[in-house]
């Protein structure tokens, strides 16, 4: 959905919520021995660290192995497997299928022939209302779940409305917010979406309460910040779920989180979110297909199963800053869902890593030039 | 992409290997292809620059420009063919000659002291000056025997960076 064809450098604003991208980057230049001894021209015509690294790079690196969905083996190629499989598929498409679109179909007539009537009439009475609407959003979101014939198994306990609390969990697929909604009716905050998804956002996720971020847009950063603290002050408000990650991982690791969540003077809720891969992989490659096609996928497949844990609120430790604090919440969760953690930034997805990681190498050698240059 | 290995076949494989010198073993080569279908998003059957440097850690390396010249719409064998040079079955006049096409960037056969000074600009960036450049180099020239106005051949490069072998190897991993 995102055009990912047009890449511009980062702002420098994103620079400083980052820790040291070099302290956990096995770089050949880190492990090897700082070079002693007399400068030679050996030395300055040796380029082989340099080029090995990105000959590395080219070969394998960390950050396309987060976006990376491996399809399935197949594994139908027999003369009784076969015949098996199709009659899956048959089943799947034929029947299946249109079994849980009607599912759905039930659940937005009985939805929205709910929801409209209780907006307008309940206007003045807001506390029920909203009370009612969470509610609905809670129904509809089982629905939703119930058309992928979605196995979830919920662990630790339930998350409780108080005020000064944010969930955060790690992101798979937008249907991570869905599978969370329908145990609590979360308050979210989201891309603003294209289409369709746009329209159920501006009125539907609106009721819940929402806060839109354009990734584009470099002042966006502090507008959202503003919008976040306005609604965790407000006593009224659904509790906030943010996915510090920023994007879609396929559930395999999880990229750095972004600080903003962290940053608020609240106790922070981790949620860790495990798909199981056995029916469908849930991972929503937005490089490779609409949200649309994506949905189609999971309700032509038998089942998404997964595990949400609910694990022990966190607060900022003294002494801790809001980019430690969202480096130790990331451990929690990586560590809970089985998840490898890698160092990069999930927008650079969207835009190319700012020049200061290549300027610090630059250093390095100059430093190591010009020293050992004095030795004699 | 599909199941990338059944789109190889085992004749593709061994062209490939017959292309590389035999440097990569043909798992090997099976890993590299699905590593260049990922990166190739179209199917192009080239992996086009910016497709490159949607990679960060080969963006934020000093020398990936040049690099990517010498990469950039590569179809499958002759990305295996150049990536063989990091192969740890290399020899070392191989990765030699790797090195000195990277500082004969106007292929010309031969490396001049301009061409030394660029490539150390990329390394060194603006955290050394031009003239502190041309200072170092120019030192440890005079000290190896050459003079600024010498052009250095592959066979120089060999004989100053050869004899005491040149580590540069990439691991493919085989999953």
């Amino acid at each position: 959905m995102n055009s990912s064809g047009v890449l511009k450098s980062s702002s420098s604003e994103l620079d400083l919520d980052r820790p040291n991208i070099e302290d956990y980057l096995p770089s050949g230049a880190a492990i090897q021995q700082e070079p002693r001894g007399k400068l030679r021209l050996h030395d300055l015509l040796d380029i082989s660290p340099t080029l090995s690294e990105a000959a590395g790079a080219i070969v394998d690196d960390s950050f396309t192995r987060c976006f990376k969905s491996n399809p399935p083996e197949p594994w139908n190629w027999n003369i009784y497997l076969f015949p098996l499989w199709c009659f899956g598929v048959l089943l799947r498409y034929l029947i299946v299928f249109p079994t849980r679109v009607l599912v759905l179909t039930i659940g937005w007539i009985i939805f929205l022939s709910s929801f409209i009537p209780v907006h307008f009439l309940l206007k003045g009475h807001d506390r029920l209302r909203r009370s009612i609407e969470r509610s609905l959003v809670e129904m509809i979101c089982s629905f939703f779940v119930a058309s992928w014939t979605g196995v979830v198994r919920y662990h630790g306990p339930r998350p409780s409305r108080r005020p000064k609390q944010v969930f955060v969990a790690n992101h798979t697929s937008m249907i991570d917010f869905i599978v969370l909604e329908q145990m609590t009716a979360f308050a979210v905050i989201m891309q603003k979406h294209p289409g369709w998804v746009g329209l159920l956002q501006s009125t539907i996720l609106e009721s819940v309460g929402c806060i839109w971020f354009n990734r584009s847009e470099a002042k966006d950063r502090e507008i959202v910040a503003r919008k976040l603290r306005e609604h965790v002050q407000g006593a009224d408000n659904n509790p906030l779920l943010i996915f510090p990650e920023g994007t879609c991982v396929n559930n395999h690791y999880t990229v750095m989180f972004k600080k903003g969540a962290f940053e608020l003077g609240c106790t922070v809720c981790p949620v860790a979110i495990k798909y199981n891969k056995i029916f469908v992989d849930a991972f929503w490659n937005s490089r490779k297909q609409s949200f649309t096609k994506h949905l189609l996928q999971l309700m032509t497949s038998w089942a998404v199963v997964c595990d949400v844990w609910y694990l022990e609120p966190q607060s900022l430790k003294p002494g801790e800053t809001p980019i430690e604090f969202a480096e130790r919440v990331r451990d929690i969760i990586s560590t809970r869902a089985g998840l490898k953690k890698v160092p990069w930034d999930g927008y650079l997805k969207y835009s190319r890593p700012s020049p200061k990681h290549r300027e610090r190498k630059q250093q390095n050698f100059a430093e190591s030039v010009l020293r050992r240059l004095e030795e004699k | 992409m599909g199941s990338a290995s059944s789109m190889l076949t085992q004749y593709d494989i061994e062209e490939v290997q017959e292309h590389c010198n035999h440097l990569f073993s043909q798992q090997e080569i099976v890993c590299l292809y699905e590593r260049f279908c990922q990166l190739d998003r179209n199917a192009k059957g080239f992996i086009s620059s910016d497709e490159f440097l949607s990679i960060p850690e080969f963006v934020m390396n000093p020398l990936s420009q040049r690099l990517l010249k010498m990469v950039d719409g590569l179809n499958f064998k002759d990305f295996v063919a150049f990536l063989s040079a990091f192969s740890t079955k290399a020899g070392t006049h191989q990765k030699v000659e790797l090195i000195f096409k990277v500082y004969d960037s106007d292929r010309n056969g031969k490396v001049s002291f301009k061409d030394i000074l660029e490539v150390l600009k990329d390394l060194s960036g603006s955290y050394m000056s031009d003239d502190q450049r041309e200072e170092v180099l120019g030192q440890v020239l005079k000290e190896a025997g050459y003079s600024k106005d010498c052009y250095l051949t592959l066979d120089d490069f060999i004989k100053v960076l050869g004899h005491s072998g040149v580590k540069m190897d990439v691991e493919v991993p085989v999953d």
